[in-house]
């Protein structure tokens, strides 16, 4: 049996990662979707219903413009899920040509970039994010850049561990002895065989970034006013923390269980792709 | 011992030029410095008179020169002068630092006290109701934005229940109350701020506790244990947490760059004079000079708690110790 299929077999098993997943799917549908499902224009302004409460009309109230909360969550979602995706495809990215490198050649390459890797761990990632973020000037490109560029460490630790064993296998030495040129040998012959750890890693990844991004469009940080972002929609929550608590509370909602999902997901694919469990099951 | 320790801080310093050096180098090539700030406002700014301010904060020099002249300043813990108010960094850092330290203190005794029994229960109950509670309990705290809780609890104890203060650490008529009823003061405005930074931090605990102590218990001493009729009790506290601890220390080491940085948001919400709120404000202003200094301050602390968790690894476990000194 291939080991997709073997795998696809213990993830629906998981109870809890099937249904993170389903939300995974409806909630990226939701997003694409967004013109279709979305009850109003999500920067339409309506001053005559300035902060009206949750109501048939506007399900989940409308903000300090008048503009339908929902609507705004559901563009919102957009935002949080591309920024998730994006800035995880630069981590992994970075993560993987530097674990390679270093797990593959070992030595000297290996002592210099685990060093760097090192100090990159000892920043308090959320202040060199900021400090990056105010200097260039806070755009949906920044952050997806910065996020990516301060969060591949853990995935290049990953995957210079697994290039660690598997350099020593016998297919290498084969791909060696029939003369494959190096990048060959690292690319196409070991990578493919040091990327499920990447793939778990690179769904929880989705989740820390999705939440990176909220705090910072929060803090006034991320994506700017008029565009809708789940946490710039918090930001005029907490302006208006004495009268309308639907601000505060739904966009907070919808990012913990987007990120709850994608960590669910993330913790059933663990699980199905490691070997040291499957004797478990018959 | 002494060795061990000496080692450890050796290797410091090269980690800590490896921190210099990238801070001066990401916040130096970012486009945008601290001259544009100043004159993009005004149209009118000559050339010359962006030169002449180029001079006067050393940037016409070339970037190394820029770092060397920087490093030899920082060397003696001094980082320049506040764009802002002209007061020296080190001054400003100084005055907020105690105010972070003693939240995030506060937040990891919290920590401690709490996630450790729950792992503990929950690693010799596994599969119990209590260990299904706990499991939701620490995803859902990994997927909670803390911002997010701080102003849920904001609503829920300040504005609907009037419990709790929602914002800064004193008082304001704090001058006319008694030690005692200034404590108590103090207290409440810091029950959310710390409630909510150790949030994150108690859910990867937890869960760290459990699968070390999980790890633990499978061993044969621990089996040798309860065959010689030890109450479980007994076995779980004396002979495995002692050993299930000791990889806690290392992971209790890495969350303190989370926490460090998580006082940005919940300085910046509570409005709280620390660190976190002062690096919020000069990021904002584009105070060059005190970004740098709490970057690097920050990195040190980190490397220090980082230290400390080796050290007391070390003090914990001898086989580290006797390793150490071998190589």
């Amino acid at each position: 049996m291939r080991l997709s299929t073997v795998t696809f077999r213990r993830f629906k098993h998981n109870k809890l990662a099937f249904i993170g997943a389903i939300v995974v799917l409806v909630l990226a549908t939701m997003a694409i979707a967004a013109p279709l499902v979305a009850p109003f224009s999500p920067t339409s302004i309506d001053i005559k219903n300035v902060l009206s409460p949750p109501s048939a009309t506007h399900p989940f109230g409308t903000d300090d413009l008048g503009r339908d909360v929902l609507s705004r969550m559901i563009y919102g979602s957009r935002i949080s899920l591309s920024v998730g995706f994006v800035a995880v495809g630069i981590a992994i990215t970075i993560g993987i040509i530097i674990g390679a490198l270093s797990g593959y050649y070992g030595g000297w390459t290996d002592a210099v970039l685990m060093r760097f890797v090192d100090i990159m761990l000892t920043f308090p990632t959320f202040f060199l994010i900021l400090a990056v973020v105010a200097i260039v000037g806070p755009s949906i490109w920044t952050i997806m850049v910065v996020i990516g560029i301060t969060g591949w460490m853990g995935v290049a630790r990953l995957v210079r561990a697994e290039f660690l064993t598997l350099k020593q296998r016998d297919f290498v030495q084969a791909a060696k002895v029939s003369g494959a040129d190096t990048m060959r040998i690292i690319f196409r012959h070991i990578l493919p065989n040091a990327l499920s750890p990447v793939f778990v890693a690179a769904t929880f990844g989705v989740a820390g970034a999705i939440l990176t991004e909220s705090a910072l469009s929060f803090l006034g940080l991320g994506v700017q006013p008029p565009n809708p972002s789940w946490g710039n929609i918090l930001t005029t929550g907490k302006d208006y923390i004495e009268v309308a608590w639907w601000l505060s509370l739904y966009p907070g909602l919808a990012i913990l269980v987007t990120v709850l999902s994608y960590n669910l997901v993330g913790e059933g694919l663990r699980d199905a792709l490691d070997p040291r469990l499957w004797e478990s099951e018959s | 011992m002494l060795y061990y320790i000496a080692k450890r801080l050796t290797m410091m310093i090269p980690l800590l030029f490896g921190i210099t050096l990238i801070t001066f180098v990401v916040i130096n090539i970012a486009p945008g410095g601290p001259v544009d700030v100043q004159t993009q406002m005004s149209t009118k700014v000559s050339a010359q008179a962006r030169e002449n301010l180029k001079r006067i904060y050393g940037l016409d020099k070339p970037l190394h020169e820029r770092y060397y002249n920087w490093l030899k300043r920082f060397v003696k813990l001094d980082f320049g002068k506040s764009f802002v108010d002209g007061r020296k960094v080190t001054e400003i850092i100084f005055e907020r630092l105690p105010i972070t330290l003693i939240i995030n203190v506060l937040s990891l005794i919290l920590i401690l006290c709490v996630s450790i029994p729950i792992g503990v229960l929950s690693a010799v109950k596994q599969y119990s109701k209590f260990d299904k509670v706990a499991t939701v309990f620490v995803f859902v705290g990994y997927s909670t934005p803390s911002f997010w809780l701080a102003l849920i609890l904001m609503i829920l104890f300040g504005v609907h229940l009037g419990w709790l203060p929602i914002s800064g650490f004193q008082s304001i008529d704090v001058s006319g109350m008694s030690f005692l009823q200034r404590l108590a003061d103090w207290a409440k405005h810091l029950v959310l701020p710390v409630g909510v930074s150790s949030f994150l931090g108690l859910a990867d605990l937890s869960r760290y506790s459990r699968s070390s102590m999980l790890e633990v218990i499978r061993q044969d001493y621990i089996r040798t244990a309860r065959a010689k009729g030890l109450p479980g009790s007994t076995v779980a506290i004396r002979h495995a947490l002692r050993n299930a601890l000791m990889p806690i220390v290392t992971i209790f080491g890495l969350s303190v760059p989370t926490l460090i940085g998580g006082s940005v948001i919940f300085e910046t919400i509570f409005a709280i004079p620390g660190m976190g709120k002062l690096f919020y404000d000069s990021t904002l202003a584009r105070d060059y000079p005190t970004i740098m200094g709490v970057l690097v301050i920050g990195a040190f602390l980190t490397l220090l708690g980082n230290m400390l968790a080796d050290i007391t690894y070390a003090l914990v476990d001898p086989r580290i110790r006797v390793r150490g000194r071998e190589t």
